[in-house]
């Protein structure tokens, strides 16, 4: 009994997964950019701009299968444990690194989850900016984890990943998608040097990252907020 | 078996010969000289058997088979335009109608046939509800550059595209069913004319047409014209013209194309893209295969209906 359900459970994961490519392939047909980096078998910890919940899986899904497979996302448990459906997705589907975003509720340090996930040789998405960027800013300022990530790891590539358009394609509040085009953008990996501190690292990142926007056009939809 | 389903049948065996004679053009020249203009061309004929199979297809199943395959066309490239266009938070609701509302009525009132309808809705009514829509939300921030993309987006994309199958409601005397054929020959002539126009530009083009923004050259669109006229007058057995009203027809419908060709290339400039998407392996998007065809035939539909249509 329990091996059959283990397989149902298996199969319903596979087919989730496959079901969630395909749905952001029709909606965005996304498109990897390898600018930086070649799409190869090597420990990565690929760190985004985050400016809606469609951007984690848009990048799962740009990845080819096989590096997808040791690929897992770092997200909030707060979200991701919210609903069975949720949890499903999270936990067994992308196999979400979760962690609690709350300090004073915690209680157990996210790093250590981080960082475990890296020793058993996953790579990772991770979203530096902590949460959703509504500015005006492509990017908000850094939050510590890619810096501590970047010094416990100093041998694993940090590869910035610029997630294009989706806050066209799903403003939050929005329920209607657009089937607007999104690119994600591979750049060069970014190491710590010897001796860098945080906030040299952080900004270095950061501007690695930005650099990697399209000119203009990403940037319109936004603004409409600080303004109003 | 009738005379259009055997016309068909003779068109699409006489593609796929010419197909696989570039196929097996291909091979040879991977083993002989294998680099990166061989794989480039190797891919864009395997994008090419696809098209052609799809729209083989197409033809054969009718006017259903046409109107939707254009409309995913439209699609595809409205989203292609879309992605780049000036756009905020505000148009986000006018922005779905056009994909989902607009875009599929427009269609369907083409698949109905109903050209009262379908000749002013894009023009005149999203043209002028798309902005209302838009502008409840209250932003003003180069509203007009906003609106205006989007209803250029929707009338290159959607309005242009759905005159290809609005070609199957012309009813030119003594057409019958063969009006599907009109279609092929609208294709044929431009698709061929730009590649022949390719062909000769790269052989004796010295004159640019507009220098700094595309290779097209005067020499090579004259000379690719004078081939779509040659083809179309070969072909004109696919049309009610007759020889010369073809080789008109597809002089005209192949340099209004170029033409076209040349804006959208001034716009991808301007938003600083080389290609619109990466949808069609070896050539671009959707829009960078349809520019020509898009810009071609709602002056192909009218001029057919004024010169032909009693």
């Amino acid at each position: 009994m329990t091996t059959r359900n283990s397989l149902v459970r298996r199969m319903a994961v596979r087919a989730a997964g496959h079901a969630i490519t395909l749905f952001a392939r029709i909606i965005a047909a996304p498109r990897a950019d390898w600018r930086g980096i070649a799409p190869e078998q090597k420990q990565r910890v690929y760190y985004a701009n985050h400016v809606s919940n469609g951007d984690m899986p848009m990048i799962w899904s740009v990845l080819p299968a096989a590096l997808r497979r040791q690929t897992r996302p770092v997200a909030a448990a707060d979200y991701w444990l919210k609903t069975p459906l949720r949890a499903f997705a999270g936990a067994e589907v992308f196999r979400a690194v979760l962690i609690d975003r709350r300090p004073e509720a915690r209680t157990s340090d996210p790093m250590e989850a981080i960082l475990a996930a890296i020793e058993e040789g996953s790579s990772l998405i991770i979203f530096p900016e902590g949460n959703r960027n509504m500015t005006d800013d492509p990017l908000l300022p850094f939050k510590a984890g890619l810096y501590n990530i970047a010094k416990a790891r100093p041998d694993v590539d940090l590869v910035p990943t610029w997630v294009a358009n989706l806050n066209a394609i799903l403003p939050k509040g929005e329920v209607i998608p657009l089937p607007l085009i999104c690119t994600v953008t591979f750049g060069s990996p970014v190491h710590i040097q010897p001796d860098e501190g945080k906030d040299a690292f952080l900004a270095r990142a950061s501007t690695a990252l930005s650099d990697l926007a399209p000119p203009l056009h990403d940037r319109v939809a936004k603004g409409e907020e600080a303004r109003a | 078996m009738t005379s259009t389903t055997g016309d068909i049948a003779l068109l699409v065996i006489g593609t796929f010969a010419l197909l696989t004679a570039l196929t097996f053009l291909g091979e040879v020249l991977a083993l002989r000289r294998p680099g990166p203009v061989v794989e480039t061309y190797r891919t864009r004929v395997h994008s090419w058997w696809a098209m052609v199979i799809l729209f083989g297809l197409a033809l054969i199943l009718g006017q259903a088979g046409v109107t939707l395959l254009f409309a995913f066309a439209a699609f595809a490239a409205l989203r292609e335009f879309l992605t780049f266009s000036t756009k905020a938070r505000a148009d986000h609701l006018s922005l779905a109608l056009a994909f989902f509302a607009v875009l599929p009525l427009q269609f369907l009132f083409v698949w109905l046939g109903w050209t009262g309808l379908f000749t002013v809705f894009i023009p005149v009514y999203a043209f002028l509800l798309l902005p209302i829509v838009s502008v409840l939300r209250g932003n003003s921030d180069r509203f007009l550059m906003r609106v205006a993309e989007t209803q250029w987006g929707l009338m290159i994309c959607v309005y242009c595209a759905s005159h290809v199958p609005a070609l199957m409601t012309l009813d030119i005397p003594g057409i019958g069913d063969r009006s599907v054929l009109l279609i092929a020959f609208l294709i044929m002539v431009v698709q061929l004319g730009d590649l022949l126009d390719f062909w000769f530009g790269r052989r004796i083009g010295r004159h640019k047409i507009a220098p700094g923004l595309s290779p097209k050259t005067w020499e090579g669109m004259l000379a690719g014209v004078a081939s779509a006229a040659l083809i179309g007058a070969v072909v004109a057995w696919l049309t009610p013209f007759g020889v010369l009203g073809a080789a008109g027809m597809a002089a005209l419908a192949s340099a209004t194309g170029m033409f076209g060709n040349l804006v959208l290339a001034a716009i991808k400039r301007d938003k600083g893209v080389n290609d619109w998407s990466h949808l069609i392996p070896g050539q671009g998007g959707f829009l960078d295969q349809l520019d020509s065809v898009l810009f071609a035939a709602p002056v192909f539909y009218h001029v057919a209906h004024l010169v032909w249509m009693p």
